[in-house]
């Protein structure tokens, strides 16, 4: 992460001085630190919100449940995780929001997925496989129905929008895949916080 | 059946709150109580990924200013018109990792400048719609739980998101050339 961040920012910088295009870079500077605070600050109302849902959907023992439900699958995705982990219950609701285009409900989702993931993490610094793993998920987009691109095509008179919802579904499903297995492959090559603790539990 | 599924995404929100709430009540959970319990953390969270939010979002935004997303999209134009993908597609192929909105908004100019039913079109709508903002993800998601050393989680979300990239060129290429 430091490399990535002195390289934005410093060859930001020198691609705007070449480009003549100086003024806007340091304006861009500016701008881009007020729209952060103003996403985070517009995420605390529905985070809330979510986060009350999701402890409710925990006190009744609906997490776990799922959680149970799931197990096949997560557990040889998430195998670094107990397989009764509230956070299995968290990633599937993530992943049902997502599904369903419901990214602001997603969000606080997956972030009390991290939540769990980071309980069980040894390192707090550093990311997990598990962590890694979901992140890559996250980032693949999957969902069923591209709401917002249908509402602009729609806007601008496409005359038969859905007819990129299969491949889009189809694009997306192929990212998802694509980054479970690429996630899967670079954790061999990436060593972890700290040394894995010598405990089986099975 | 596209009906059906925009009957789905209509009501899978309502449906998952009477869900919740009502194996609450069934199971004599106090709901309100867990409720604002649980809501107390969203202010909590919304704070601590500002550091992160910050700098991920202020690199991205100076990067996009400096000019250098036209500059390799301007580089990459020659090798990509062999594969049939129109030149206005290509600043969207990069933006789309970097931020969310600016993508939207690179995809509403090709639909609006290439037309309603041009292939240039098609195809943003397909990369648009299957992605997510990959660095905004990373910086919410770790930033919450404090994770600053994020290993290869980001060149497997890029990775990723090329793979999306080459999907979509082929799919469309398929269905809509």
């Amino acid at each position: 992460m430091n490399y990535i961040f002195y390289f934005l920012i410093v060859v930001s910088i020198i691609i705007g001085a070449i480009n003549g295009r100086l003024q806007e870079v340091v304006n861009a500077l500016m701008s881009g630190a007020e729209l952060s605070v103003k996403i985070a600050i517009s995420l605390i109302g529905i985070m809330a919100f979510w986060l009350g849902v999701m402890n409710i959907a925990e006190k009744s023992g609906l997490i776990a449940w799922i959680s149970k439900l799931l197990k096949p699958v997560t557990r040889i995705l998430f195998n670094e995780i107990p397989s009764d982990s509230p956070a299995v219950g968290d990633i599937a609701m993530n992943f049902t929001a997502n599904a369903f285009g419901l990214a602001n409900a997603a969000t606080p989702f997956g972030i009390k997925a991290m939540e769990e993931l980071q309980k069980e993490n040894d390192d707090k610094s550093t990311a997990s496989n598990s962590m890694c793993l979901f992140l890559g998920m996250n980032t693949a987009g999957f969902q069923l129905i591209p709401t917002t691109v249908l509402a602009v095509l729609v806007g601008i008179g496409y005359k038969n929008p859905t007819e990129i919802i299969a491949p889009t579904l189809f694009v997306t499903l192929i990212a998802f895949i694509g980054a479970i297995v690429l996630a899967k492959v670079f954790q061999k090559f990436y060593p972890t916080g700290k040394v894995n603790k010598e405990v089986q539990d099975d | 059946m596209t009906n059906l599924l925009n009957l789905i995404s209509l009501w899978a929100l309502p449906v998952l709150l009477i869900t919740v709430l009502t194996i609450g009540i069934l199971k004599k959970v106090p709901i309100y109580e867990e409720f604002t319990e649980g809501a107390k953390d969203g202010f909590k969270v919304a704070v601590n990924i500002i550091p992160y939010l910050v700098a991920i979002i202020v690199g991205i935004s100076m990067f996009r200013a400096s000019g250098a997303v036209e500059m390799i999209a301007n580089g990459m134009a020659s090798v990509l018109s062999k594969f049939n993908v129109p030149t206005d597609t290509l600043p969207l192929m990069i933006v789309r990792s970097l931020s969310g909105s600016a993508a939207l908004g690179v995809f509403s100019d090709i639909a609006h400048n290439s037309g309603a039913d041009s292939f240039a079109t098609k195809l943003a709508a397909v990369m648009v719609g299957s992605s997510e903002t990959t660095f905004y993800v990373l910086a919410v998601y770790f930033g919450a739980v404090g994770i600053s050393k994020i290993r290869y989680a980001l060149i497997v979300g890029l990775l990723a998101d090329i793979i999306g990239i080459v999907a979509a060129v082929l799919v469309c290429n398929l269905m809509f050339a």
